[in-house]
């Protein structure tokens, strides 16, 4: 278990600002929610965490060292949001899980290792020679998670990983979220524009407007006493929410 | 190498084959069998018309031409090919050059290459020419360093289009370094459209060299390839027009035989050829139950739209393909409808049949489909134009792509008023400003002379809901009008339908895959699956009294406000049906917890209960036994694929 | 600009052996070759003949042939026009059969219409297309020329002289725009605004020719831009093969001999021509496309 600093973080990409001097902590075995809208720059904190946004400014802090962005040793890893653009279509699942684990072991402890991995998030490890054009989108992304696993992280980051996915897939691949994170005991940072998707997975919440976290705390307390007016603006906003219209419960 | 094998299906593709495999044949063994016939002088029998002896005539020393022609295939071809490799080779290095360096010095060789693009070939190649001195070495570094700005070009906009694919960044964030991605990842993925290009530069590189030949910078004498027998042909074309006729074919033949295979190749790879026109079977009567429906809406006489047996049907490779497969509903004057389901289940097709915008190869049939009493399945008349323009808007799923980026927005708005409402551009324009503010855009007469670009997500579907209150519609019809917009312009979007329906007594449809936003919005909702309606119910009733068992999965898989933290979350094993391959039976038995033999063979009729509610399913009602659904979670979708 | 006139330059430099002696003649007498070379400057340093260099270019002066010894700056503006006069006709000549031709054929050809007519119109465009223009030429020479006899093939003394110029250049740019312009137009009328604009019910004309060919123009033009810099460079072999007194013909026989200050000339006028075609084409999809000034920012 490991604990996922953000000290102070800025991204510019030319003369704008995408994340303005963001200061978040994940710490270590939970799951911190990351809320807000397109272009808040939730998803530039995630790619400067594994190295894909250069930094202007601040530091990332894994348990108190920089987080490695060079060479094998990849504690923080990601899962993208779009399935069918995360993994090669020349590749069998099976490879790309493998690519993404740590060198030095043999070819017998990789297969191995790979078909523990398909297990874990219940694809059947006969199928890993299959390449991802056979696979449903939930499929994909349960593949996506598994090569995330393969390079032992401390912290997982899940940017958006269900809001490519049709609703009915959607629950599963969720549950498989909780799942991992309770059995492996992972630290992870949750990205969604889904406020009811983050109260279902995260603990804590931090919620991103313009580049700035504008509030955080844990989820209970941050969905029933909101302190700031975007936050407020958000939970009005969730369908199904109002009062006078809509589904009686 | 099946798609390879697409190449010779076609016409064009099998002779390009043909031609190219004859070429480079010729090319190996001319020289082997007629180099003695070519250079045979013959002083008495100069610059000769063509004849029995001598097929093409003679030159200017007796030779023969049709030989000589046949004999410089190889020289030509060598020196195409060797120039084609040398625009591979360099332009691979500069393409790949961005990728491997990085931001910056990336940038650098971008700008480069693409001045040099700007330049045209024959430029470069004078340029080269002139450096390197006149001859074939020289032509062949000229014409392939040429090339390589295009090549180069290509394999950097390649290269960039699969950098930017997300299994780039993940095998980069799990520590693959950029050389390994480059040749794992990148060059596997870039390889076929690669080869494509180089075969098509062969042939343009053969065109080329006979151009700089024929300019006299190219292959020099005693050697000869067709530009030098085409240029010492030309010159005495008055005299014998085969001398230059006979290299001419020769070059033609050979670079449209490279460039056309190149093309069949590429057209191969690209896209499947679709089947012809396909003969189309009627589905069987639809079930009673479903005329009794359709009576029972129809009692009222304020439908505004009434839909009956509708289907539409695409051509497939393999037959037809119906994605939406006999669906009966109607519409009253200010009623919202909801059409639910995953993507694939027909929804919005079912959206654009109904306003009539399925586009060819598509075909819609229905047995009724009327818009305020008019039949919309008459031919497209002006009368029908007028009244759809007016009385039916649609708003679509993307803002930023609806709007034509040329246009200013009160134009786009003004259009509607003078086609159909016969008004003057000034009246049509002050009616859209007046548009723009009724669908709360502010300072609405600025930015009616603003470009879409200029426009935010939110305010451009905003202004589509605007467009179409340009006419008086009795029906909106939104397909996933907020999937694209963030949640709280979502919410503005929603609302502002909600107050236009209330205001001006439009009925909407609305279709989403979000079965809160329906539940939100709607009076009534429907719920489609594999291009069939298999539940019809108020929207009150969505989570508590719905019968069928996707409608009721479909509810519970979706997290809300209120979920059970402690619980899993419901799930539908399998996945949907794919609508070139429609089961027997009931569609959504193979992911139905409820299924029984009778599902699986025999289709259950969507029946109608007393309160006018809707469902198709044998078990309709039934409970569900949850915790034996969530063992089933491991592996349900393997088995189901 | 400034990197075609450095590359002018330093081809010369880059030629191998000395340029002088290789213009003169083996036999020329050592004393002459090494008087013209100072007379040409070229014992100074490298970077002092540069700058040397870029102030003649500046005051107009292109130095003087070694072969004809006259002014460069005269042989290339008693030819530029010729070649100007080619270049635009068979522009306009292009542009004027592919804009109609493409957009006729991308609304018979949208969504899987008319498979005939696309494999017949795709298949003659490339070919046409794929036809080099010098290629063109000589098939017409022969045609209309040897065999019919109707038209002059050389020189540009006769307005019928222009004739099978103009179209051998004007044929193969004029496929390949035709053919972009089609499958432009195809695209565009598969777009979302394409869909709205049907949804609007407005007549097919309206749709097609207000809004889908200003969008299928913008797109077009970017490759049309490379396609008509790359006619004012076939101007070179056309003017080859019908004896045309411009430009074209000049460079070639000035390579062949050896006169590399009217090459040098020659090379920056052709380079210019091209940025100058690519500059208006920029400023055309500036004007035509109202998204393209936000991009500049």
């Amino acid at each position: 278990m490991s604990t996922l600093v953000f000290d102070d973080v800025t991204v510019q990409y030319g003369h704008t600002t995408a994340v303005d001097g963001v200061s978040l902590t994940v710490p270590a075995g939970q799951v911190v929610g990351l809320v807000g809208e397109s272009g808040s720059g939730k998803s530039t904190l995630a790619r400067a965490a594994v190295g894909l946004a250069p930094m202007q400014g601040g530091r990332i802090l894994l348990d108190g060292a920089p987080v490695p962005t060079r060479g094998r040793n990849r504690p923080l890893q990601m899962v993208f949001q779009d399935p069918y653009s995360s993994l090669d279509p020349r590749m069998s699942i099976g490879e790309s899980v493998a690519e993404a684990m740590p060198r030095g072991a043999s070819r017998a402890e990789r297969r191995a290792e790979v078909e523990r991995l398909l297990e874990l998030v219940h694809l059947d490890p006969a199928r890993a020679g299959v390449r991802p054009s056979e696979m449903s989108g939930g499929q994909r992304q349960r593949v996506a998670l598994a090569r995330a696993l393969a390079g032992r992280p401390a912290v997982v980051i899940a940017d958006e990983i269900t809001s490519a996915l049709d609703v009915s897939i959607q629950g599963a691949v969720l549950n498989l979220v909780r799942e991992l994170q309770r059995e492996l005991g992972l630290s992870m940072l949750f990205i969604s524009h889904n406020l009811a998707v983050v109260r279902y997975v995260a603990t804590h919440v931090a919620v991103m407007h313009h580049g700035r976290i504008v509030e955080e705390g844990p989820t209970a307390q941050v969905l029933a006493t909101p302190d700031h007016d975007y936050t407020r603006e958000l939970l009005a906003a969730v369908p199904g929410t109002k009062p006078q219209t809509g589904t009686p419960r | 190498m099946r798609r390879w094998k697409g190449v010779l299906r076609t016409p064009l593709g099998l002779a390009a084959t043909a031609l190219t495999i004859g070429v480079l044949v010729l090319a190996v063994v001319a020289p082997i069998l007629w180099t003695d016939e070519a250079n045979a002088v013959d002083t008495s029998d100069i610059l000769a018309g063509p004849s029995a002896d001598h097929w093409a005539g003679t030159d200017n020393l007796g030779r023969d031409i049709f030989y000589r022609t046949l004999v410089a295939t190889r020289l030509s071809v060598e020196l195409a090919l060797s120039a084609t490799i040398i625009a591979v080779v360099a332009g691979l290095v500069l393409g790949t050059a961005a990728f491997l360096l990085g931001r910056r010095s990336g940038r650098l060789v971008s700008a480069g290459i693409n001045i040099a693009v700007a330049f045209p070939g024959i430029l470069l190649a004078l340029f080269f020419a002139v450096i390197f001195g006149v001859g074939a070495t020289g032509a062949v570094f000229a014409i392939g360093l040429a090339g390589a700005p295009g090549f180069g070009r290509l394999v950097q906009t390649l290269v960039a289009g699969i950098g930017s694919r997300d299994f780039v960044a993940a095998a980069r964030v799990a520590g693959v370094g950029r050389v390994r991605i480059l040749f794992r990842h990148v060059l596997p993925n870039i390889s076929e459209p690669l080869v494509v290009n180089a075969t098509i530069s062969a042939g343009s590189a053969l065109l080329a060299f006979a151009g700089l030949s024929f300019l006299g910078l190219g292959v020099q004498q005693p050697r000869y390839d067709w530009g030098r027998l085409l240029m010492d042909g030309i010159s005495s074309i008055y005299v014998n027009p085969a001398a230059a006729l006979a290299p001419g074919t020769a070059v033609l033949v050979a670079g449209l035989a490279f460039n056309l295979f190149g093309e069949s190749v590429a057209k191969a790879l690209g896209v499947g050829v679709v089947g012809g026109i396909p003969a189309l079977p009627r589905v069987p009567a639809a079930p009673e139950a479903e005329e009794v429906a359709a009576e029972v809406h129809h009692q009222h006489d304020d439908v505004v739209l009434d839909v009956r047996d509708l289907e539409v049907t695409f051509p497939g490779p393999r037959g037809p393909i119906r994605p939406v497969r006999g669906i009966t509903f109607a519409v009253r004057r200010g009623e919202a409808v909801g059409i639910v389901g995953e993507s694939g289940s027909g929804k919005s097709l079912t959206a654009l049949a109904v306003s009539r915008l399925v586009g060819d190869p598509g075909r819609v049939d229905a047995s009724r489909l009327e818009l305020l009493g008019t039949d919309l399945r008459a031919s497209d008349s002006r009368a029908q134009r007028r009244l759809l323009g007016t009385s039916l808007s649609m708003v679509f799923q993307d803002p930023m792509t609806s709007f034509n980026p040329t246009l200013r927005m009160g134009g786009q708005l003004a259009e509607v008023a003078r086609h159909h409402q016969g008004m003057d551009k000034k009246a049509a324009l002050e009616r859209a400003v007046d548009r723009l503010r009724s669908v709360r855009i502010t300072e609405p007469q600025h930015r009616a002379h603003q470009y879409p670009h200029e426009f935010s997500g939110g305010m451009r579907q905003r202004a589509m809901i605007g467009m179409g209150l340009m006419g008086s519609p009795a029906l909106i019809v939104a397909d996933e009008p907020t999937t694209a917009l963030d949640v709280t312009v979502q919410q503005q979007v929603l609302d502002l339908l909600a107050a236009i329906r209330e205001a001006e007594d439009v009925a909407l449809v609305l279709i989403s895959h979000d079965v809160t936003v329906v539940g939100e919005v709607c009076d009534r909702v429907l719920v489609m699956y594999a291009g069939k309606i298999v539940e019809d119910l108020p929207a009150g009733d969505l989570a508590t009294e719905a019968r069928h068992p996707y409608t009721r999965a479909l509810v519970a898989a979706v997290p809300d406000m209120d979920t059970d933290l402690d619980e899993p979350l419901a799930v539908i094993p399998g996945r949907p049906v794919d609508p070139a391959d429609v089961p027997l039976g009931c569609a959504y038995a193979a992911r139905c917890p409820l299924a029984t033999d009778r599902c699986r063979a025999e289709q259950p009729p969507l029946e109608t209960d007393a309160a006018g509610r809707r469902v198709a399913c044998w078990h309709a009602g039934e409970p569900i036994d949850v915790e034996i659904r969530d063992r089933e979670d491991v592996y349900e979708e393997v088995e189901a694929s | 600009m400034w990197v075609l006139v450095t590359a002018s330059f330093l081809m010369i430099h880059l030629i191998p052996g000395d340029p002088v002696r290789a213009a003169l003649g083996p036999t020329a007498p050592a004393a002459l070759v090494a008087a013209k070379r100072e007379e040409m400057g070229l014992d100074d340093p490298i970077l002092v003949q540069y700058w040397h260099y870029l102030q003649d270019l500046f005051t107009g002066d292109l130095g003087t042939s070694i072969v004809s010894q006259l002014p460069v700056s005269e042989i290339v503006s008693q030819r530029l026009p010729a070649t100007l006069q080619l270049a635009l006709l068979a522009f306009l000549v292009a542009v004027a059969v592919a804009v109609p031709v493409g957009v006729l054929m991308g609304v018979l050809t949208r969504r899987g219409h008319g498979r005939r007519t696309e494999l017949a119109f795709t298949t003659s465009s490339v070919v046409l297309g794929i036809v080099p223009d010098f290629l063109i030429g000589v098939g017409l020479v022969y045609v209309f020329g040897v065999s019919l006899g109707w038209l002059p093939v050389a020189g540009n003394d006769t307005p019928s002289a222009y004739v099978l110029p103009v179209l051998s250049l004007a044929i193969g740019p004029a496929a390949i725009l035709s053919r972009i312009i089609r499958v432009e137009m195809v695209t565009v009328l598969e777009a979302d605004f394409v869909r709205t604009a049907r949804a609007k019910r407005l007549p097919a004309r309206t749709v097609y020719l207000k809004h889908a060919l200003p969008n299928a123009l913008t797109a077009s033009l970017t490759l049309g831009g490379l396609i008509l810099g790359s006619m004012v460079a076939g101007t070179i072999l056309v003017e080859n093969v019908f004896a045309w007194p411009g430009l074209g013909s000049t460079i070639v026989s000035s390579i062949l001999n050896k006169d590399y200050q009217v090459v040098q000339a020659i090379v920056i006028v052709y380079g210019a021509a091209v940025l100058i075609v690519n500059t208006l084409v920029d400023v055309a999809l500036a004007l035509l496309d109202p998204r393209s000034m936000i991009r500049e920012d």
